[in-house]
């Protein structure tokens, strides 16, 4: 007897097998990315160790109350669209010294555009944004006035990094992030982030 | 008429099954509260999932205060250092420092129980934090 060829597989049934597995996991997986606000919580402190002292003019205090509205300095009322161009505002000031960079005497912000007020912020490496919260704040509020203050620097770091690489700021930093090797980028990134320093204080919220 | 062939219909779908695999993520929890998270403009992709630690914070329907979800079940705030420490626990020791704890909250929570929450992060070293967002305007955030 001659040796039987062995029977093909019928592979009819291969389209249902892998509809089924597509259609498990359509179902199962999700396809959203994470986004969100990215924040460095401060390391906890020794008590004893007393807070540095800040110019008045230095500290930009916003306030959120309960009733979530937003104070700002202790005597005016906005809007959460008012904030975000007050910011800015306060922060390419550039009035007067800044803290010194690597060593170097205290020197002018010489990459600010701002109105140099002597009565606003010295230097976007001084000036300070503290929050302030109430609990029963609605978080919604909350995030609001984050996102604000978060674009504030944005817009101020894009504009800087325009002018001096000719790319933004989110482009760099993208590129860098693609590209770890690349050391100048790195530095292209840190020298913004250090003229742009992004200082937001966050007080422990009121009861 | 000859019937058309249906040989390549498995390579198709199979080709559609490995596009899926590959651009999504498993869903990973069920939850069991109410979380609406609110928008931003301003936001930044959250990079490698398994460094990431969700804690959800939102409302259960007719109950009263913030409720907090660890991974499948709902806890309370002191829990939140003993989820740290486990997730710790999965990751190898060099990427401890790269974890981040993202706060995926309700937009009608209020901040007393977010900060909480960081004060428990803050007292476990757990520093690097992110605030979930969606992309969208912020007016919505205000909106009931």
């Amino acid at each position: 007897m001659g040796r039987h060829a062995a029977p093909e597989i019928n592979a009819g049934s291969m389209a249902d097998i892998a509809f089924l597995l597509l259609i498990f996991f359509l179902v199962t997986t999700t396809m959203d990315v994470d986004t969100g606000i990215s924040r460095k919580l401060p390391e906890k402190q020794n008590t004893n160790i007393t807070p540095p002292k800040l110019k008045e003019k230095n500290v930009f205090v916003v306030t959120v109350n309960r009733t979530n509205n937003i104070l700002v300095n202790g005597k005016t009322y906005v809007q959460v669209d008012e904030l975000r161009e007050m910011v800015i505002k306060f922060l390419d000031n550039g009035g007067g010294l800044g803290n010194p960079i690597k060593g170097a005497a205290p020197a002018e912000c010489t990459w600010c555009e701002g109105a140099r007020d002597p009565n606003s912020s010295d230097h976007p490496n001084k000036a300070v944004i503290s929050l302030e919260s109430d609990r029963g704040t609605s978080y919604g509020t909350y995030i609001s006035v984050q996102n604000e203050l978060v674009g504030a620097y944005n817009f101020l770091r894009n504009r800087l990094a325009k002018k001096l690489y000719g790319k933004t700021f989110d482009e760099l930093s993208r590129a860098s992030e693609k590209d770890p090797g690349n050391l100048n980028l790195k530095a292209q990134v840190d020298d913004i982030k250090e003229k742009y320093p992004q200082i937001i204080s966050e007080a422990e919220p009121f009861k | 008429m000859p019937a058309i062939s249906t040989a390549s219909l498995p390579d198709i779908v199979f080709m559609l099954l490995f596009f899926f695999m590959i651009s999504t993520s498993m869903r990973e929890t069920e939850l069991k509260i109410k979380v609406k998270v609110p928008y931003a403009t301003e936001i930044q992709k959250l990079g490698r999932k398994n460094l990431v630690n969700n804690i959800y914070v939102g409302k259960i329907e007719g109950e009263p205060g913030d409720k907090i979800q660890l991974n499948d079940r709902l806890a309370d705030i002191a829990d939140v250092k003993y989820f740290i420490f486990a997730e710790r626990e999965t990751v190898s020791e060099d990427e401890v420092p790269l974890l981040t704890t993202s706060i995926k909250a309700d937009m009608d929570c209020s901040v007393g129980t977010i900060t909480d929450i960081k004060e428990e992060l803050r007292n476990v070293n757990a520093l690097k934090i992110n605030y979930s967002t969606r992309k969208g305007d912020i007016a919505n955030n205000s909106k009931k």
